[in-house]
């Protein structure tokens, strides 16, 4: 078990040394100089100067690249150009809003993705199946930018039920202690502000999950479907086990795999930055965070940005990969 | 079984319970009486904006978003008129210059405190002044930008040889060299005067804590969500009508757009032109537009055959139809553009007719210019969209057929931002698409940046038409040693019409901003630069 741990831990590094060049070289794939393009109109050769010291950019590549990543494994991302604040500071700011509309989205594309995947899997080519399959399909393709205003055209500005964006209302106050605001609410009782950041969490995390609620539906229908086939299935059912128990203990279990892996990669990509959702529901997240920084060419949160959130991607596989030895033993031995 | 029927059942309870709570929560809100249309309860004005603001303190701040909110904590010695660039007294009540204009001296007002209860005086003066100029003060360390852009640089390098207390209330500034635009500079948001004693206390978390002596008090950031400020009862000029102000962040056009229809902010700036519409359309709401601070134009490189002849470069002039342009890619809201500086500027000059769209007389030119057939050439068009020009691909294929109907062959040309610049200042197009954003609302700041020969030169050049006449250089230098704005504004008057005539550049457009309101927020007054205070606004 721990040599298996380690020897994934041994296999990131090749990955993390490999994204860090990337997004290290990001800053000089476009072509002209960085330091022009990030003052437009305004490039004086004394501001460029100024921008080129700040940025560090006189030196050669690999001096360069070998500075950034002293730099990153002491920590230390640089600073926002805007903000002037450490990437690493603004990052764990960003990061429980992220987290928060991450897991709420994960939930609700759990629970109703993988019901959605039984139910079509024990009633195969029924009504039932082809529609959740057909809206799964719907689910994958449609672009979340044009869900979201949708969403928040109908139910923010015609229906009037819940708030257009944003995280909490405006006269609401809210004590923070760990910035994830459901739980801040619930530590400190504060009940209407978790009504209202309920109310405010509910269209952007339904937008979010969309994606992976069509994945989850879609991969538990043919994992299930493969496993029911199987001939232990036909013996419990022989036996008359009540259906339950065959789908869920003796199918369900064996057919998780492949439902982990999903989950796993999707919950990476949203803890990422749900980049457009996001930005649409005005949510101040990782996501938001960088898109505003790439709008707005922030270089240095750019690069720290875009390594943090493959680093967060790839502890998420780690522990991924670690559950699979408990879903399934087998792989501890491999 | 039963355990899992129970977690079942909890579950829908759960979910249920859930979108109860979320129904309730906004009910609630819409009985607040913030849906549209309705008057509010509160006397709280909430806005909406694309962006957060990197920080909230004006030296460090270059940002039209940190802006947007410093100069409405802070005041400046002098201040912009409310509806154009002229300026007027502020936390200094009156200001003489010398003779040789290096000397300036400015008496304060004696009835100001901080928000933190501090009194404003000559001191406090002198050690924001003291802060922005040298480079190796604690607060400084080269990120008070704006000193340095506006004034040359820090330190020895600073147009500003020295400031001194010449009394409680007074303080006497010695320049290096006579600058005219000096006042105007003054005027900026950056130059805002903060509480020494908190900028001691905060240190490097100044930017956190904002104080100064403006119409609202810091009171809240939630940063990428809000911030809000409180009314200062105690403001020396006039007080706030709103109790509260409430900047909040929404960085998608649409969204926002949306949240003002639902009612959940008050007012909003950039607005998608393809909503203006709507906008337009609906009852509760009222659009302002924001007076341009911009231009955007096409330079044509006198240092290349054919532009270096006066003739092809009027022809030109006169065979661009400026308004179809605007017409068409500016959703109406920009003005067609005849000098290199927007009309909410002093100094503009209103005389001058612009050379009318005649594609008739373009022909004839040419062919005077020896050109009967016309010429190919090259169009560069910026890559990215630009405050004064947002769909720069879109206006050169406009530009490109209105050249080809007069017999230029232009080929489109585009490179990556920074390239693109680069090349330019290098003078390697023949003709250009670029623009300028004002900064302190001088003639000086458009037509020396823009048209002076000493900004002409290959390599870092502002001036992309590559225009040297040294009668329009005179005249510029002259207007940045007189002191007397009215003889300012005559001098640039006629530069602008020698600028007219040999026609470097066309001037296409400036581009306004619309801002969308609720029909209930009153006194609001848009200032050219792009930001103002908003203590005249009030929302009952």
């Amino acid at each position: 078990m721990l040599n298996y741990i380690i020897k994934r831990l041994i296999m990131i590094i090749p990955v993390i040394i490999g994204v860090s060049i990337l997004s290290f070289m990001l800053i000089h794939l476009v072509p002209g100089d960085p330091a022009r393009m990030m003052l437009g109109e305004r490039a004086t050769p004394k501001a460029m100067q100024e921008l080129r010291e700040t940025l560090g950019l006189n030196d050669p590549l690999p001096v360069q690249y070998l500075r950034f990543a002293n730099h990153a494994l002491h920590g230390d991302l640089g600073s926002s150009i805007r903000s002037k604040l450490p990437v690493t500071e603004e990052m764990a700011n960003k990061f429980p809003a992220t987290l928060e509309l991450s897991c709420f989205a994960m939930l609700i594309a759990v629970l109703a993705g993988g019901l959605a995947g039984i139910i079509s899997s024990v009633k195969p080519y029924s009504l039932f199946d082809n529609l959740s399959m057909g809206a799964a399909l719907f689910g994958v393709s449609i672009p979340i930018f044009w869900l979201g205003l949708m969403m928040i055209w109908f139910f923010g500005v015609n229906l009037h039920i819940l708030p257009p964006s944003g995280r909490i209302s405006v006269g609401v106050e809210l004590h923070k202690i760990t910035n994830i605001y459901l739980l801040d609410s619930i530590i400190t009782g504060n009940w209407k502000a978790f009504k209202d950041v309920l109310a405010h969490i509910i269209m952007p995390s339904l937008a979010l999950s969309t994606i992976p609620m069509a994945m989850i539906a879609r991969v538990t229908r043919s994992s299930m479907l493969e496993v029911l086939g199987q001939d232990y299935i036909r013996t419990a059912w022989a036996k008359g086990l009540p259906g339950r128990l065959v789908i869920f203990r003796h199918a369900l279990k064996n057919a998780f795999l492949p439902v982990l892996t999903v989950i796993g990669l999707q919950f990476g990509y949203l803890l990422g930055g749900a980049v457009m959702t996001e930005a649409i529901f005005s949510w101040p997240g990782v996501g938001r965070w960088l898109f505003v920084a790439i709008s707005a060419r922030d270089i240095p949160i750019v690069q720290g940005g875009i390594l943090m959130v493959a680093l967060v991607f790839v502890i998420i596989n780690l522990i991924v990969d670690i559950l699979y030895t408990y879903v399934d033993p087998r792989i501890r031995f491999d | 079984m039963k355990r899992r029927v129970f977690l079942f059942c909890s579950l829908v309870v759960l979910a249920l319970s859930l979108l109860a709570a979320g129904c309730g929560g906004s009910k609630e809100e819409a009985k607040d009486g913030s849906a549209a249309g309705m008057k509010k309860s509160e006397n709280v004005l909430v806005w909406g904006r694309g962006g957060d603001s990197p920080t909230l303190d004006p030296a460090v701040a270059t940002d039209g978003e940190a802006a947007k909110v410093t100069i409405n904590i802070f005041d400046t010695l002098v201040e912009y008129k409310p509806e154009n660039t002229e300026v007027r007294p502020a936390l200094a009540k009156e200001w003489s210059v010398s003779e040789d204009g290096l000397v300036w001296t400015f008496k304060l007002r004696d009835d100001v405190k901080f928000h933190d209860g501090t009194p404003f005086n000559a001191d406090a003066v002198v050690y924001n002044f003291n802060r922005w100029m040298k480079k190796d003060h604690p607060l400084n360390q080269g990120e008070c930008k704006y000193w340095m852009y506006m004034f040359n640089g820090y330190d020895a390098d600073s147009i500003v040889k020295s400031v001194e207390k010449t009394g409680d209330y007074e303080v006497k500034i010695t320049l290096r060299e006579p600058s005219a635009p000096f006042i105007q500079n003054l005027a900026m948001f950056p130059f805002a005067i903060a509480s020494p004693t908190a900028l001691e206390k905060y240190g490097a978390d100044f930017f956190k804590h904002p104080v100064g002596t403006g119409p609202f008090k810091f009171a809240e950031w939630v940063p990428d969500d809000k911030i809000v400020l409180e009314k200062n009862n105690d403001y020396w000029g006039e007080k706030a009508k709103v109790d509260k102000v409430v900047f909040r962040s929404i960085p998608d056009n649409s969204a926002r757009f949306m949240e003002l229809q639902a009612g959940t902010i008050d007012m909003m700036d950039g607005i998608n032109p393809d909503d203006v519409a709507a906008a337009k359309s609906n009852e509760n709401f009222q659009i302002i537009l924001r007076p341009s601070m911009n231009i955007g134009y096409l330079a044509m490189n006198m240092e290349k055959e054919p532009f270096d002849n006066l003739k092809v470069r009027q022809a030109i002039s006169h065979a661009i139809n400026k308004q179809a342009i605007i017409d068409a890619f500016f959703a109406g809201l920009a003005k067609p553009a005849k000098n290199p500086m927007p009309p909410s500027l002093w100094g503009y000059n209103d005389d001058i007719t612009d050379y009318e769209y005649d594609p008739a007389k373009a022909k004839a030119l040419l062919a005077e210019a020896g050109y009967p057939d016309g010429f190919e050439t090259t169009l560069w068009a910026m890559p990215v969209p630009r405050p004064y020009m947002q769909q720069p691909q879109k206006i050169a294929e406009a530009i490109q057929a209105d050249l080809a109907a007069v017999g230029i062959k232009a080929k489109i040309v585009s490179y990556e931002w920074g390239q693109y610049l680069e090349k330019a200042e290098d003078g390697d197009h023949d003709m250009v698409l670029l623009g300028w954003t004002g900064d302190n609302g001088d003639p000086d700041n458009f037509l020396y940046v823009l048209l002076d020969k000493d900004n002409a030169v290959k390599g870092s050049s502002s001036n992309y038409a590559f225009y040297k006449n040294d009668q329009v250089h005179d005249l510029l230098i002259k207007a940045q040693r007189e002191m007397d704005q009215d003889k300012r504004a005559d001098l640039y008057k006629r530069a602008q019409e020698i600028i007219h005539n040999d026609a470097p550049m066309v001037p296409l457009d400036h581009s306004t901003d619309p801002i969308i309101l609720m029909k209930y927020v009153k006194g609001y007054v848009p200032h050219p630069t792009g930001v103002e205070k908003i203590n005249t606004v009030s929302v009952q």
